[in-house]
């Protein structure tokens, strides 16, 4: 393809998303591997014949994975939307106007633990100014959409994350750090900076969306007690 | 208060198995092919008589919403697509049934399904419920390895599948032809109705598009009765229904209740009551950022279902309550949902696109009190030049929350202006021409 259109320059889909600037770390060759390959089989199964096109968020989840295993940052570079839209015989800026449109897809590369804070306004009554802060102070950032000087963090400004009662909200990469503080929101970033992966969830004696102290309702035991499911265990999806 | 035993969602806090073991345990896939056997139409009256109204915002009755779906085929299949894209702010209620009870929304997909019509149902989740898409597509492998779905699923003859698509972070995707949109690989433009989904959705097909918790609660149902469900709430405002409370409540937390129940004792019950005492409270956005906030005043005597909300001309929504205590600074609340919606438009249509920008930039002008005293009109008058003029509901949702703001504190932002011109000397004009139009922000 001519070198015209390009994920950097065509544009945003999404207001409030600027483009992103050409970067010189745009890998030149990019294919799928054995464990990317599997899982886009799966993928293309669950959509009827000829509509392979369905398969473009899913498949894009597919190169960040294989990005993030790669590389250590999960990201699309150009050649990678390229290989995605002839695989799914999609002109390649369809694949770039998905890749821009959906906040999720990172078009340049960030950092090993993309550190994503909602600062809407359910999180920001509950002090999501200050989980910035912490992010800031602890990770050496100065703004948003900087990566660290040891490529370790990213913080990336998001909207609600869909947790409101669990306020104020962190994710980093696909975790959910909840009920966070400054200090609290400090001690997980020197955790990952450790190499650690503190338990995600809430970061302060609470049972998911229950109530501090206690349920209110569904007092009596129903079914079997069962711990909660152990990473590893599910299947990862894409 | 509703009976523990009158709830749908008894695993809501995953407090227990969440695995089909576990959920067989509390009463899920128990008789499935019996009430499948009813029929579609046994199953689809059924639904009616429950009065259930869609829980994704709207309200639109389920039963009747079902009823669209072609009977026959005329060659074209037909799909049910369950909304899991959850992310009105203020909002967290599929994310547990998504998590915690996802064998209650397979089989209730399975029969929705089956009512419509439908051999196969996506759910599509937002993209960043990643570990909620897990546990969804386990107890999927789950179902399917169990024979509960698939061919001839659990023995009731009817083929089905289910699967799972995720979204990849965009609000507009919870807007049902954005999501068909999104799950046909292109951005998520919503698209103009009629046609509407029943005639031609997914891949031109008719299709029906369904709130998770909508689907979820439809094997309850079917198993106790439309009438048991019916039962609770006013006329109009039926059944149990997930709330979440969050923002200045001493307890956030989510809780199923009974519809009509007041907002008061929801607060102060279930959350642990407002943070400094219910004379702290300042005012609560009842139902997700898209409705517009009703102030302290009104708070002590609403009830939290479709009617009451809207006679307070404010709405049910998703019942994700946002409560403001006093500390709050209420204009920088709102604004902040302005930016969330300047974020949010995809951008087709000229006055959302150029209207949620320009709302936005005005808003923040008025937290600082940078603004002369007639635009808080012009503001209400260009929300109103928003709302209605636009395919989806974005252009409507951007609008309320501000109309909210000047209906019930208008003298707070007259007194933030007032301020600063005190601050920065009488007289200053700063009515918006071009030369003194603020320069955009840098996170545009």
């Amino acid at each position: 393809m001519s070198g015209q259109f390009s994920a950097e320059n065509i544009g945003h889909g999404t207001p409030g998303h600027a483009p992103r600037p050409a970067t010189d770390q745009q890998p030149s060759h990019f294919a799928f591997d054995e464990t990317s390959e599997a899982e886009i089989a799966t993928i293309l199964a669950r959509y009827p014949e000829g509509r392979q096109s369905s398969g473009v968020i899913p498949l894009l989840y597919v190169v960040h994975n294989q990005m993030k295993r790669d590389t250590g940052s999960a990201w699309l570079p150009r050649v990678a939307m390229d290989t995605v839209a002839k695989r799914l015989s999609m002109p390649p800026i369809r694949v770039y106007e998905v890749a821009t449109f959906y906040l999720m897809f990172n078009t340049k590369p960030v950092g090993r633990h993309h550190l994503q804070v909602c600062t809407t306004t359910p999180c920001w009554l509950r002090g999501s100014d200050d989980i910035v802060a912490a992010c800031k102070a602890e990770a050496g950032l100065r703004a948003f959409e900087e990566t660290s000087a040891d490529g370790l963090f990213t913080m990336t400004e998001v909207e609600c994350l869909g947790a409101c009662a669990n306020a104020p909200i962190l994710q980093v990469n696909e975790d959910y750090y909840e009920d966070l503080d400054f200090e609290r929101t400090r001690s997980l970033i020197a955790a990952l900076r450790r190499g650690e992966t503190p338990e995600r969830g809430p970061t302060i004696d609470r049972y998911n969306s229950a109530p501090v102290g206690g349920r209110t309702t569904l007092l009596e035991e129903v079914g079997t007690r069962h711990a909660d499911g152990q990473p590893g265990t599910l299947p990862d999806v894409v | 208060m509703l009976n523990d035993r009158d709830r749908i969602f008894t695993n809501i806090y995953g407090q227990n198995d969440w695995r089909l073991a576990g959920a067989r345990a509390r009463g899920d896939w128990d008789g499935t092919t019996a009430i499948m056997a009813r029929g579609r139409d046994a199953i689809i009256a059924e639904m009616k008589a429950s009065n259930l109204r869609g829980r994704g915002g709207a309200g639109f009755p389920t039963g009747l919403k079902w009823s669209f779906m072609p009977k026959v085929s005329d060659g074209r299949p037909s799909y049910l697509v369950i909304n899991g894209d959850e992310s009105e702010p203020g909002t967290c209620k599929d994310r547990e049934i998504l998590r915690h009870e996802p064998h209650k929304l397979i089989e209730s997909a399975l029969i929705a399904s089956f009512a419509m019509g439908a051999h196969t149902a996506y759910i599509y989740v937002r993209g960043e419920y990643f570990h909620e898409t897990r546990h969804l597509q386990f107890a999927i492998d789950e179902a399917y390895e169990a024979g509960l779905i698939g061919r001839n699923a659990g023995g009731s003859g009817w083929d089905f599948d289910l699967f799972v698509h995720r979204g990849a972070g965009a609000y507009i995707c919870g807007e049902e032809t954005a999501m068909l949109e999104s799950m046909e690989g292109k951005k998520g433009l919503p698209r103009m109705k009629p046609p509407f989904p029943a005639a031609m959705g997914l891949y031109g097909c008719p299709t029906t598009v369904n709130n998770v918790e909508s689907i979820a609660v439809a094997s309850t149902i079917l198993r106790r009765g439309g009438a048991w469900f019916s039962s609770f709430g006013r006329p109009n405002n039926c059944g149990t229904k997930l709330f979440s409370i969050s923002g200045h409540v001493n307890r956030p937390c989510l809780v199923e209740e009974e519809l009509s129940v007041p907002m008061r004792e929801i607060i102060d019950r279930h959350a642990g009551g407002v943070r400094g005492g219910w004379d702290n409270l300042l005012a609560v956005v009842p139902g997700g950022c898209s409705v517009p906030l009703i102030p302290a005043s009104t708070c002590d005597t609403v009830l939290m279902d479709f009617d009451s909300l809207r006679a307070e001309k404010s709405g049910l929504g998703t019942a994700g309550m946002i409560v403001m205590d006093k500390s709050t600074d209420v204009i920088r609340a709102i604004a902040r949902f302005s930016r969330f919606y300047k974020h949010e438009s995809c951008g087709q249509c000229t006055p959302c696109r150029e209207g949620t920008g320009w709302m936005m930039r005005v808003m923040y002008r008025m937290v600082e009190g940078r603004a002369e005293l007639e635009e808080i009109d012009m503001l209400e008058q260009v929300t109103r030049q928003v709302e209605g003029h636009t395919i989806c509901a974005l252009g409507d949702a951007a609008a309320w929350p501000i109309q909210g703001l000047i209906r019930h504190f208008r003298p707070v932002m007259e007194e933030r202006i007032n301020a600063y011109k005190r601050t920065h000397g009488e007289g200053t004009r700063l009515a918006p021409t071009p030369a003194n139009l603020p320069v955009p922000m840098a996170a545009e």
